[in-house]
């Protein structure tokens, strides 16, 4: 399996890109140590001739140079760079908390559904499909404020870790359902197949089936899904920041980028390339590395 | 077939029901006072009051949702004034009736979704069909890294990137906006033409990408194999055979998107600031006004649940094998 993915030159490159992300976001406060900057500070308001008398950077090309390497923020004046990788920092931790929580759920629902069958799995099945019928975009916008408004007086300020739990929870919510149908299935059918009836047979407890007979088989579907499911998270969360109900200010925030970008393309655009185009190499990079693994571990099924 | 469509017609009201019973007890059965929730950050003591009244808070949660669902059956009665049905009541943040404010955004909604799905069924289509017929040439390796390439991109990225270009750079087409089509057909294409075009890079590149795949995987069934050998011309057998086979998975994909576009497509309505369904939502959200976020929320639902429906009856024209049970 690994031997095969090795061979995939396409696949080694963007895993290394995605690996890349993972160590910026995981290294971000060392980097930006080593760079000298924070995310927090307003340089620009702090420091006479950095920004002109409209709060946009005074240098072309959004004020990049060799102090600001990504420029300035209009407005408030803060390092770009630093905004960034902190950004993708917070947004791919969300987004990995949320695909681990989903996938679990995924395992036990379609699991327990496809193992157990009959009345269990029926009901399963239908909460499957009413939670499949939930327009899941527009809950996700319509329930964060809701949700956060029961945890803390809508008046109060609310903590960011509460807000991004808020985040987590309510995309978690509504993120197994896909991965549940599909395990219940290979489910379904491995329950059938002559080892599993073997093991029956043998007077093995239910639990220890699931857990050494069938669950490893269910390894592949389970990564390749999770692989699809990771940056379809980072987007959504992106989604609602750029929409005003994610992660809100100081928190650095990657989606938060574009929404402030949206606002100032007009006058200064090179400030929207540096989340836009990360986010288009994560993006791709990601979808060309879930390829490589489904035919690493699966070459019959092809392109 | 009658018999299959009242079955799910039931079983859509079933869902219908837990969705709107959901969504009302997570918005009105908060361990707070709804009113202030409802009310918002710049709450008077006066709005306040008039929110109370509104909502018929001194009643028991159960009686409130009781009351809200006759009213979508049968009307009802409000201090503000008469609300026919289907009346999803008044918004809390400017007193219009929820249900006329739906309707009124609901055109821009279904230009914004028919206009992108033509483009994307036409690009998506023809292109995954191409590169299936020319499988392994380099027209079909440009178009499918192109279609990789495409689904990476955002609109919330895009949009900005082409409104600048397009409108403020080149100064080619004016900024967005929704004009009705019986009003001024020229301006409503002009008008909307960006948007579609933005909203199809989510899509034509799914739809190239499954049209490819189910296309050669057609064109390897004996049917048309069987087809070829009589003698039939690869042209004939190209569309009316493997062409036809092709389709079920995107009908499949294709009835799920379009339930969900018709509730409102936030992204892309938000980008260019259409007035949809979509901004609706996201400006509703935004002042906690609730009966207008729960009065989207179940049509949205509504929609999703009525293609797929459709999807599921659509199957029994395209493929007579599937048999509606």
């Amino acid at each position: 399996m690994w031997m095969r993915f090795k061979r995939d030159r396409t696949g080694v490159i963007s895993a290394c890109i995605v690996l890349a992300f993972f160590l910026i976001a995981a290294l971000a406060p060392v980097i930006a140590k080593l760079y000298g900057k924070d995310p927090y500070t307003r340089y620009g308001q702090l420091r006479p001739g950095l920004l002109n008398e409209n709060f946009y950077p005074m240098k072309p090309n959004g004020g990049i140079d060799g102090e600001f390497w990504f420029g300035l923020e209009p407005g408030l004046g803060r390092d770009v760079f630093t905004q960034l990788i902190y950004g993708i920092r917070t947004s791919l931790s969300l987004a990995i908390i949320i695909t681990l929580l989903s996938v679990l759920t995924a395992i036990v629902i379609g699991v327990v559904g496809g193992y157990f069958g009959g009345k269990v799995d029926y009901f399963l099945g239908r909460f499957t499909d009413l939670m499949m019928s939930f327009p899941n975009q527009l809950f996700f916008v319509a329930f964060t404020p809701v949700v956060a408004a029961l945890l803390v007086d809508p008046r109060d300020e609310m903590p960011t870790w509460l807000r991004a739990c808020v985040l987590i929870y309510v995309m978690w919510l509504l993120g197994w359902m896909t991965l549940a149908r599909l395990l219940r299935g290979q489910t379904l059918s491995l329950r059938e197949r002559e080892f599993i009836e073997a093991a029956r047979v043998a007077g093995t407890p239910p639990g220890r089936i699931v857990r050494k007979e069938l669950l490893p088989n269910l390894v592949t579907p389970i990564l390749v899904q999770a692989t699809y499911m990771l940056p379809n998270n980072v987007t959504a969360i992106a989604g609602l920041s750029f929409l005003g109900v994610g992660l809100q200010e100081p928190t650095p925030d990657w989606g938060r980028m574009f929404a402030t970008g949206a606002e100032i393309y007009q006058s200064d655009i090179t400030y929207m390339f540096f989340p836009g185009g990360a986010m288009v190499i994560f993006i791709l990079a990601f979808n060309l590395l879930g390829d490589s693994v489904r035919d690493a571990f699966d070459p019959k099924s092809g392109r | 077939m009658l018999r299959f469509l009242i079955r799910r017609s039931l079983g859509a009201v079933v869902i219908l029901l837990i969705i709107s019973a959901v969504t009302f007890f997570l918005f009105y059965a908060v361990p707070r006072d709804p009113a202030t929730l409802a009310c918002g950050k710049n709450c008077t003591p006066d709005a306040l009051a008039v929110i109370r009244k509104n909502m018929g808070i001194d009643e028991p949660i159960p009686m409130q949702y009781w009351h809200f669902m006759v009213g979508i059956v049968a009307g009802r009665q409000f201090n503000v004034g008469d609300c026919p049905a289907p009346c999803f009541g008044y918004s809390f943040a400017n007193q219009d009736p929820v249900w006329q404010t739906i309707l009124d955004r609901f055109p821009t909604t279904v230009s914004l979704t028919i206009g992108g799905a033509v483009v994307f069924l036409v690009i998506g289509l023809g292109a995954g069909m191409i590169a299936a017929w020319q499988k392994g040439t380099l027209i079909d390796k440009a178009f499918s890294s192109m279609s990789l390439l495409l689904s990476s991109m955002q609109i919330y990225f895009i949009g900005p990137l082409v409104l600048a270009l397009v409108v403020y750079n080149l100064e080619l087409l004016d900024q967005p906006k929704y004009v009705p089509l019986t009003q001024d057909p020229v301006g409503w294409f002009l008008g909307l033409l960006l948007p579609w075009l933005v909203i199809q890079i989510i899509f034509t590149a799914n739809y190239t990408r499954l049209s490819r795949s189910s296309m050669i995987e057609q064109l390897q069934e004996d049917h048309v194999k069987a087809a070829r050998a009589k003698g039939m011309s690869g042209k004939y057998v190209f569309f009316r055979y493997a062409w036809r086979g092709s389709l079920i998975p995107i009908v499949t994909i294709f009835g799920v998107d379009m339930g969900s576009l018709f509730g409102g497509a936030m992204i892309t309505e938000w980008t260019f600031s259409l007035p949809g369904l979509g901004t609706l939502a996201v400006n509703s959200v935004q002042n906690t006004d609730l009966p207008m976020v729960m009065g989207v929320m179940l049509f949205a639902a509504t929609f999703i649940i009525l293609f797929n429906i459709i999807v599921d009856a659509a199957y029994a024209f395209i493929d007579p094998r599937v048999r509606l049970s």
